[in-house]
């Protein structure tokens, strides 16, 4: 009988609970179990970054996670973020410089450069290159996304 | 894939060692290796998985009298992040600095690292070269008990490390280097980001007027472990770093090392890359 968890944690600021397999990612929990699919299945080996979500305020690749190990923590994801002041300030930085081709990475990279942002306020081209590192992009060549990011980041920091 | 059976989230050290007692334990920390690994296959799932993540005595990095105490569940960004190890054991630093992504620093622990023993892992150069040790803790009769163990001897190969399945990795102790000692970290990968090593270099030594002491040198993905090279470190040790000697240097690498050809790079290329690098890294290193 495989091992099942019982598990509570806080998932864009509303208590869940719920009982997952001990084998399960977080990343399966969150598109498979609880329907948040923004958070994107890319690689599942952490190479990507599509699977990019907040815990305990930094990030991680929810593909690389185990769902039991969310256990007392505080997930924030693509969902938490969009709805924050500085999700649609990235939202309108990526729509105004272009960063949106196909869409599949933007979720991950809006989450990273979130995060990237609240760490470095006004980060500069070099800072937000080394912060976007683990997301993968197959569409822009990475030019408007690090435009898209830095405008939000000069914004942030004008605040 | 086996099924977990059981699902462990001890909170001491204690309860966490008897567990182990007990057999058949798969421990996770960060998870970013091995949730990979089982996925894929390549690592089974013992029948209890032991999640350590809330044992209080792995965690911290502490100055204790002249050795450096890194408990196993710090992750890359903590060690990225203190002063201590930036400023103390800087080749560490560089080397977390050159590790995977932000979001796998932010998970992936220092334990996890040792233990996963890649001949490629990015923290085990480094620690080599600062004559690391590992704390190993058990608990075989009602104590709890721990022994330390040399880097060097921990490693067995790919994979494959002295720990037993009843011991838990505690932390790394790492001996403070002498004052002055400096050194470079130098990963050769095709990209900056998430690259495993084709190669990696920890070098350093302390400058004495003209000659170099204290020199110490490891090598990654070149052997089936990272290695030391105390042939290349004889050759350089109280000697003036000239054209003649980081020749020799290179000469002696080239005889420590045993590269294989895999998707990375080839033999050929991974002595050719030890020989120019390790030149560059300990000029580098000289102009300290």
């Amino acid at each position: 009988m495989p091992a099942k968890c019982d598990i509570a944690f806080s998932l864009n600021g509303v208590k869940r609970e719920l009982t997952v397999p001990a084998g399960m990612s977080a990343l399966e929990m969150l598109r498979d179990r609880l329907g948040l699919t923004g958070t994107k299945y890319g690689c599942g080996e952490g190479e990507c970054g599509a699977c990019t979500i907040l815990v305990d305020g930094s990030t991680v690749n929810s593909c690389l996670m185990f769902a039991a190990d969310c256990d007392g923590r505080e997930l924030v994801t693509i969902e938490g973020v969009a709805v924050s002041a500085a999700g649609e300030r990235l939202r309108d930085a990526f729509v105004a410089n272009g960063a949106v081709q196909c869409g599949f990475c933007t979720p991950g990279l809006m989450v990273q450069a979130s995060h990237l942002i609240e760490r470095h306020p006004g980060a500069d081209e070099a800072t937000i290159r080394r912060g976007i590192e683990g997301n993968l992009c197959r569409c822009t060549g990475y030019r408007k996304i690090i435009d898209a990011v830095a405008a939000a980041a000069k914004e942030k920091s004008h605040e | 894939m086996a099924d977990i059976e059981r699902y462990k989230t001890p909170t001491s050290l204690a309860e966490a060692t008897e567990i182990l007692r007990a057999g058949n334990v798969t421990v996770l920390a960060g998870g970013t290796d091995l949730l990979p690994q089982t996925q894929a296959g390549r690592v089974h799932f013992q029948p209890t998985l032991m999640n350590v993540r809330r044992v209080p005595e792995l965690q911290g990095i502490a100055e204790e009298g002249a050795v450096v105490r890194i408990g196993a569940l710090v992750t890359i960004t903590e060690l990225l992040e203190s002063a201590l190890v930036r400023g103390r054991l800087g080749i560490l630093w560089q080397a977390c600095d050159h590790f995977a992504s932000d979001q796998i620093r932010n998970a992936a622990t220092v334990g996890g690292n040792l233990c996963n023993a890649s001949p490629a892992g990015d923290t085990l150069v480094p620690l080599l070269a600062l004559d690391a040790r590992v704390v190993l803790a058990a608990k075989p009769d009602g104590a709890v008990q721990t022994r330390r163990v040399p880097l060097a001897e921990f490693l067995l190969g790919p994979g494959r490390t002295c720990r037993a399945p009843t011991e838990l990795l505690a932390a790394v102790e790492v001996p403070l280097p002498p004052a002055g000692f400096a050194g470079e970290f130098y990963k050769h990968g095709t990209r900056p980001g998430l690259d495993i090593a084709a190669i990696s270099i920890a070098a350093g030594a302390r400058r004495d007027g003209a000659v170099l002491r204290d020199v110490r040198i490891a090598f990654g993905a070149v052997a089936p472990t990272v290695i030391r090279a105390p042939r290349t470190e004889a050759v350089l040790e109280g000697r003036a770093p000239d054209a003649a000697t980081l020749a020799a240097a290179v000469h002696a690498a080239l005889g420590e090392i045993q590269p294989i050809s895999d998707v990375r790079a080839s033999d050929w290329y991974r002595r050719e890359l030890i020989g120019n690098i390790l030149k560059r890294v300990l000029t580098h290193a000289c102009q300290m």
